[in-house]
């Protein structure tokens, strides 16, 4: 890349969209999903008898499906950047390029 | 160089089954006897991986297919490849040991392991893609002083690749022992020698490949193992807690958090160096440039994550199938130990990272334990093979081409250099792993995690995304990071009191983990030096951002696909 062409493509609106977008999604699903661990570590380190709450008459607890829910949500999360990405971004991008 | 990985392969294969008889013979206590339906799929798996080996050696001319296969792994075969890295003996026998141990806690373990995908998604796979060619300190150093970060970046790699590497041999040691009746030295040797011809010959393809193929077999494994346990329960999960709490000792506290983790500064400190420590491994970044482009890059993360999330819910059954299976069936059992403690848990033969194996047993015959011994052979030697990889190429590229060279070494040196490299590794793996054959060495993957999480990962979360970032504060608030995380652990319980036998309650640190304090250490080192930095290579630092960063978003100006 030449010292003016990222100059260019600064100005592209297209640029500041996919920017703009791409910023804002990463961080929110990352702080999504921070929360989401955390929250479940601050519950085993403060409140390991909410985990222990037994669901209806059988053995299974509570913690069992909490604990299923944050490895599932690490999936679901990663699977709604990538599908934004590939539908949205790479459409912005191959504008940019194509400029 | 063709001619003589056949031959070795020919030579491997003619002593692999004396090696094992004439180590069986030897009478080694823990030591299993000989199991000849696991060495047989062993040494197929042995077979095809050298097969694979010549053939990626043939398509490996260039320092890009060297390093990173040429560019040309898709997204699905990258993604199961990341798996394979992660899924490792560790995790697949050390998590299913630990929930058959303690239940519960086995299931915190594993959600910490699989939570930094999102964010090495999130923030890292796409941007390390567009910037970089072989290591992550081409991103890192994108823009910065490449002498100085370089060096920084080939610390904190070769330092995380060391301690991964030898707790990975010395469980290789310890397991292949157990499993084929092999002894101990024989056991690291043979890792250490099939690593080192995967990697000189094969490259990043055959390293790849081979870890594809194990990870396939260990998935499909494990998912068998998994079924079979429901399946004897109708498919009822209930059903199989409520009869492993009624034989496990601890009764009903194995369906919540035990004493596993009690302090919590420590849980969030243990949490934080497996979230951040993930996106700082080097073997598993340098996964991002075998990929076609940044979309193929996020797509990978995307399987992998699936996969590495699917594998710990295997697991996790897995252990309590192991309780209920395992426990209660004496021939699994140590009888003098049975007789002590009256636990079927505390007295399984071979230790609680035999839980999955026994199981293996018990719900498949000797033809599963020989299938899932061989693939738990398999994993490690594929795990072994990328941190080798990893670790050469960080001397060979960081080091040779990129410092010693200014960046004009021969491609061909450079790839000479990264296979001698190797070879240094493998023999240094191995004395290693016959000198700590009998340490405890279970704190140094945490150490290793601890490390790319407060080293690598603070350099180059900042390098990608904050502009006010200068030589200087990368390199002082790095070291900080990798200093404060290996005096962290030496100064924790684990090391401390633990290994070098000081009294209880002695370590000056008390936590296990590190992170908390070195991760803190390192971004505020990092960010105080650039602030206050006002030198002219600073001033360059800060303008190289912009075009930096149109480049990391866009991908207009990345390296290729095929070639450099």
């Amino acid at each position: 890349m030449d010292g003016n062409s990222h100059e260019k493509i600064k100005q592209d609106p297209n640029y500041q969209e996919l920017v703009r977008r791409r910023s804002s999604l990463g961080w929110t699903l990352s702080l999504i999903m921070l929360v989401i661990y955390f929250g479940f570590i601050l519950l085993v380190a403060y409140a390991p008898k909410f985990l222990g709450i037994r669901l209806g008459a059988g053995v299974t607890t509570i913690g069992i499906p909490i604990g299923l829910f944050v490895i599932v949500s690490a999936f679901v999360l990663t699977g709604i950047y990538v599908s934004k990405a590939n539908s949205a971004y790479d459409t912005l991008i191959r504008r940019i390029i194509e400029r | 160089m063709k001619k003589l990985s056949f031959v070795l392969a020919i030579a491997m294969f003619a002593s692999l089954p004396t090696l094992a008889l004439a180590a069986g013979a030897i009478d080694g206590g823990t030591k299993q006897s000989l199991n000849s339906v696991a060495i047989g799929m062993f040494v197929a798996f042995v077979a095809l991986t050298l097969g694979i080996t010549y053939w990626a050696a043939k398509q490996t001319a260039s320092a890009a297919d060297f390093y990173s296969a040429g560019g040309g792994i898709t997204g699905f075969q990258n993604g199961l490849a990341i798996a394979g890295d992660y899924m490792s003996a560790a995790s697949f026998l050390g998590i299913s040991g630990l929930v058959y141990t303690s239940g519960y806690d086995g299931l915190i373990y594993s959600v910490g392991w699989l939570v930094g995908w999102p964010i090495v998604t999130f923030l890292i796979a796409e941007q390390l893609r567009n910037l970089g060619k072989f290591t992550f300190a081409d991103v890192t150093s994108f823009r910065l002083g490449q002498t100085e970060i370089r060096i920084l970046a080939a610390c904190g790699s070769l330092v995380t690749v060391a301690f991964y590497l030898i707790a990975q041999m010395v469980g290789a040691g310890k397991l292949i022992q157990l499993l084929f009746g092999l002894d101990y030295w024989m056991a690291v040797v043979l890792v250490g020698g099939l690593m080192m011809i995967y990697v000189t010959f094969g490259g990043m393809k055959a390293t790849t490949w081979v870890q594809i193929i194990k990870a396939v077999l260990l998935l499909l494994g494990a998912t068998f193992m998994a079924g079979a346990v429901l399946y004897k329960f109708g498919f009822s999960p209930e059903a199989l807690f409520a009869k492993a709490t009624e034989v496990h000792p601890k009764k009903t506290a194995i369906m919540e958090p035990g004493s596993l983790i009690s302090n919590p500064l420590s849980a969030i400190s243990l949490g934080l160096a497996l979230m951040f420590g993930t996106a700082g491994l080097p073997h598993i970044l340098m996964r991002f440039f075998t990929v076609k482009d940044a979309k193929a890059a996020r797509k990978s993360v995307f399987y992998a994550t699936g996969f590495i999330g699917y594998f710990y819910i295997l697991t996790f059954i897995i252990g309590f199938g192991a309780i209920v299976l395992v426990s209660t069936d004496t021939a699994f059992l140590d009888a003098s130990i049975l007789e002590k403690t009256k636990s079927g848990i505390a007295a399984i033969k071979g230790g609680s990272n035999m839980a999955a194996i026994h199981l293996a047993d018990a719900v498949g015959g000797n033809v599963f334990l020989g299938f899932i011994s061989a693939v738990a052979f398999a994993t490690i030697l594929a795990v072994v093979s990328g941190l080798a990889l990893a670790g050469a190429s960080s001397i060979s590229h960081d080091i040779y081409a990129m410092v010693i060279k200014g960046g004009t070494a021969d491609e061909q040196d450079e790839i000479r250099v990264s296979k001698i490299a190797t070879l240094f590794l493998g023999v240094l793996a191995i004395i290693l792993g016959i000198i700590f054959e009998n340490q405890n060495v279970a704190f140094m993957v945490g150490l290793a995690f601890a490390i790319a999480a407060s080293c690598n990962f603070p350099v180059l979360v900042m390098s990608i995304f904050w502009k006010g970032l200068t030589t200087r504060g990368a390199m002082i608030g790095g070291f900080l990071g990798l200093i404060s995380a290996v005096v962290g652990v030496i100064l924790s319980p684990a090391v401390w009191e633990a290994t070098l036998g000081n009294p209880k309650g002695s370590a000056p640190v008390p936590l296990d983990n590190p992170a908390l304090f070195s991760i803190t250490l390192a971004f505020a080192g990092i960010w105080l030096f650039s602030v206050l930095d006002r030198s002219a290579r600073a001033r360059a630092d800060r303008s190289g951002f912009d075009a930096q960063y149109v480049r990391c978003q866009t991908g207009i100006g990345a390296a290729g696909a095929v070639t450099h």
